[in-house]
């Protein structure tokens, strides 16, 4: 009898593990998403980390926002006026507005949100320097008035990226940005369900029924953020082979970042799709502190025999994913690209390199080169950079560590054999590299506190005078200007041009509105 | 129950160890945490800021007085990365981690006991031969090929259980074992293996043995010789299978990353990747308090098989 209850037992359990669960209620319609990164931090405004600006797009909205022509359009805002000068600006909220604890979104948190966003971003932080002070009018209109002139407030108002200047309550605002926020509450399309949240796995997002979308269609960050989805799941899974497997059987409908080496058999898979991911530029950061990079001649002599077409094609990228030469320190095609000042650097020659560090009066100094082992693409840029180095007559030493090691690091001043450094690699994505002040690396002011601590006072006037200019022409002659010194200071040096990839279901709708990398789920449906 | 208490107490020094090599293990590796959340582009001086609201930059010992003050009040702290308690990151992904544990060890009870005795009283055929084959296979193929073999074949040829991802038990039950058949074939063939080879060579041992002979001689049948047999072979059998839960318990990280469930193993090699010291910290001192108590369980369950033992 016991024997026949445990075999009865036994059977009923292996049924119930082979079978699908029988739905008792309608499935909320989700959409599972395979994410970039773990979700760790949920404050995008504390961290330039990818995924927490992800995060902040899926549960907060911009006041406004860039459409996919890199346009900005108001998003939050309904209207909005300036004064000829550029110094007065006002503008006002769209009725009904509300935050996911059912509070209406006021000027009051507005202005609380955009001065802390300030403390942090290189915009805000510009227009801070140039005098801004906000106002409130009434509970939807406030005011911003600039003591300089600044050609960059709307652009800095749809800044998409690191920082976004997300709209808070002004109680969570007015809390410093040197500590991440306690809690989340946006008035975006998605609201965060915390207690679904397994931080190294799940991030749950549920539609938030009090968003008040716009009535013109989604573009980009800009237009109509509504959702088909009742529901949003980010998973986390760290092995790629894994993730490819589950979007095959349709476990996942969508990969946020394909590894490079998967582009190419996808792209054979009649049920998925592959798609541009976003655009990045590769990184080479010198220490501009210590020698040999102290010298401008040897960073030129180093610029000459970079090859970008051989770093990118070392991280794995298909042909058509890899521009072959970027002549532009921002993202090539985009409406800052400009060949000012690259023509000498166009073709990579060793032999002319080795003569420009012979001349530069290199003697063979050690270069401490930081190498990641844990991130396959920026290992394979940072040995390219390792060979390039080598194959000038520069004295290598490379140094591989975890990238949470490097990040420690970099941050040092001290020589090489005292825990300091010459160079180390990084990408970043298009938004923050598009411009001169987007661009982190390319600010020389002198004593700034970024790694690589470049200085060129002509560089950072240049920067201060195409912040200030207001006129288009201008502008474009000051960006000329100042990419043309950046070529002759060398800040840093561009190791090239990729588009990133994702992967989906073929049966996924809306994948070709997806716009740079940007997480803008709400165009999807299935 | 003396001998309870004394090996109880016996353990306090041991996890005082535990904890002080663990914490300056950690602290005195490369890497700064502040970096690493602060990101990519942020200064210096934002850095700064943050290792000190962060308590980072503060003398070694007065972190590690602040963190062993929590510890005796039941406080394990908080993750510097997420900010949520490490009891509740721990409760989140314990219940994965057992369920696997649990699920692993019994399905290898299940076959390498048998396994092992009929290798062993078969000793020299091909049956024999044939589990030893299987045994060296097993232990030799490496556990992420064999998961991605288990998924090629199971997931996705023949769609029978998802690629990845953990079902909680009370959220379903039959989609909780589904999830877990292919994870737990996947670690059960080493311990198979391993407890198979264990229990052969103990029973062959053992059924060498005069009383073994006696036995026959007198007629008895060969279950009831078997059962003499293995009841004396169960001391490095047990010892074996709790060394391999308390491994288990641990964390399996090759396998929950393969097929991406949030247990232990993950937690740990993420936290030590972005330096995450409480987590890392409570869960290596979690971690050998397994240990210790395992060891002391496979020790008390030595009198079960032979009451001969005592303490």
């Amino acid at each position: 009898m016991k024997r026949r209850t445990l075999a009865a037992l036994a059977a009923l359990a292996l049924s119930a593990a082979c079978l699908p669960a029988l739905a008792q209620t309608p499935a909320p319609k989700t959409l599972k998403v395979v994410a970039h990164a773990d979700l760790k931090i949920l404050d995008p405004t504390f961290t330039t980390a990818y995924i927490s600006r992800n995060f902040g797009y899926m549960v907060y909205d911009t006041l406004f926002a860039q459409d996919a022509n890199g346009k900005p359009q108001p998003q939050m805002a309904e209207k909005y006026t300036s004064s000829k000068d550029g110094k007065q600006w006002s503008f006002t909220l769209r009725p009904g507005l509300k935050f996911s604890d059912g509070a209406a979104v006021t000027s009051a948190d507005a202005i609380a949100s955009l001065q802390r966003w300030a403390a942090r971003d290189s915009i805000g932080r510009a227009m801070v320097a140039g005098g801004a002070e906000w106002k409130a009018v009434d509970a939807r209109t406030f005011t911003l008035t600039l003591a300089e002139p600044s050609g960059l407030v709307l652009e800095g108002l749809a800044k998409p990226s690191s920082f976004p200047p997300v709209i808070l309550p002004e109680r969570l605002a007015k809390m410093p940005a040197t500590a991440p926020l306690p809690e989340v509450i946006g008035s975006g399309p998605f609201i965060f369900k915390r207690d679904e949240w397994v931080p190294g796995n799940k991030t749950v997002f549920v539609r938030n029924p009090d968003y008040v979308p716009r009535s013109e269609p989604p573009s980009g960050l800009a237009g109509s953020k509504k959702t088909t989805f009742d529901r949003v799941e980010w998973l986390y899974l760290p092995d790629a082979n894994s993730a490819i497997a589950a979007l095959k059987r349709g476990e996942v409908d969508l990969v946020e970042q394909v590894p490079p080496d998967y582009i190419a058999p996808l792209r054979t898979d009649p049920g998925v799709k592959i798609g541009s991911g976003g655009t990045y530029q590769g990184f080479l950061v010198m220490n501009h502190l210590l020698p040999p990079f102290n010298n401008p001649k040897v960073r030129q002599a180093l610029l000459q025999a970079v090859s970008q077409e051989r770093i990118v094609a070392a991280m794995g990228y298909p042909l058509d994913m890899r521009m072959a030469y970027c002549q532009t320190y921002f993202i090539c095609g985009s409406p800052n690209d400009t060949a000012a000042g690259a023509e000498p650097y166009r073709k990579a020659d060793v032999a002319k390199a080795k003569k420009m560090l012979a001349d530069a009066g290199y003697k063979g100094e050690k270069v401490t080169l930081l190498v990641p082992s844990d991130v396959t693409y920026l290992n394979a840029e940072a040995l390219m950079a390792a060979q390039t180095m080598r194959s000038i007559g520069m004295n290598v030493d490379a140094q591989t560590m975890d990238w949470a090691s490097i990040g420690a690091r970099r941050a040092k001043r001290d020589a090489p054999e005292a825990g300091g450094w010459n160079m180390y690699v990084t990408v970043a994505g298009e938004f923050d590299v598009n411009s001169p002040i987007t661009n982190a690396y390319l600010s020389a002011a002198c004593g700034n506190t970024l790694p690589g601590w470049p200085c060129d006072k002509p560089l950072d006037e240049l920067r201060n005078a195409w912040l200030k200019e207001t006129v288009p022409a201008k502008r474009r002659e000051i960006l000329d200007a100042f990419q043309a010194r950046a070529y002759e200071a060398v800040p840093y040096i561009n190791a090239g041009q990729y588009t990133a990839a994702f992967a989906a279901r073929a049966s996924l709708k809306g994948t070709d509105k997806l716009w740079a990398g940007m997480p803008t789920v709400w165009m999807l449906d299935k | 129950m003396g001998y309870i208490l004394r090996r109880f107490l016996s353990t306090l020094p041991v996890m005082a160890v535990v904890a002080v090599v663990v914490f300056l293990l950690i602290h005195l590796s490369p890497g700064d945490p502040a970096a690493l959340i602060a990101g990519d582009l942020a200064s210096v001086e934002d850095i700064e800021k943050l290792r000190a609201a962060l308590g980072l930059n503060l003398p070694l010992w007065q972190q590690f007085a602040i963190w062993l003050g929590k510890l005796f009040t039941g406080d394990l702290g908080t993750s510097i990365f997420t900010q949520v308690p490490v009891v509740q990151l721990l409760a989140q992904r314990l219940e994965p981690t057992v369920s696997i544990a649990v699920l692993t060890m019994a399905l290898t009870l299940v076959l390498a006991v048998p396994l092992g005795t009929l290798a062993a009283y078969r000793a020299g055929s091909w049956i024999d031969r044939l589990v030893m084959l299987f045994a060296v296979l097993a232990f030799s193929v490496p556990v992420f090929l064999v998961g991605y073999l288990l998924i090629y074949a199971f997931a996705i040829q023949l769609p029978w259980f998802p690629v990845q991802g953990y079902v909680r038990l009370s959220d379903s039950p039959g989609q909780w074992l589904r999830g877990l058949v292919l994870p737990c074939v996947n670690l059960a063939l080493v311990y198979i293996a391993l407890v198979t080879r264990m229990t052969r060579a103990t029973v062959l041992e053992v059924l060498h043995e005069d009383y073994i002979r006696t036995a026959r001689a007198k007629g008895l049948g060969v279950l009831p010789v078997l059962g003499h047999a293995l009841r004396n072979a169960a001391i490095p059998i047990a010892t074996t299978v709790g060394v391999g839960i308390a491994l288990l318990i641990g964390g399996v990280v090759v396998t929950e990353t393969v097929f991406a469930i949030p247990g232990v193993g993950r937690l740990v090699i993420d936290s030590v990747q972005r330096h995450d010291y409480p987590v890392i910290q409570s869960v290596l001192l979690l971690s050998a308090g397994v240990y210790v108590l395992i060891n002391l369980l496979i020790d008390l369950s030595y009198r079960l098989f032979d009451p001969r033992i005592t303490y």
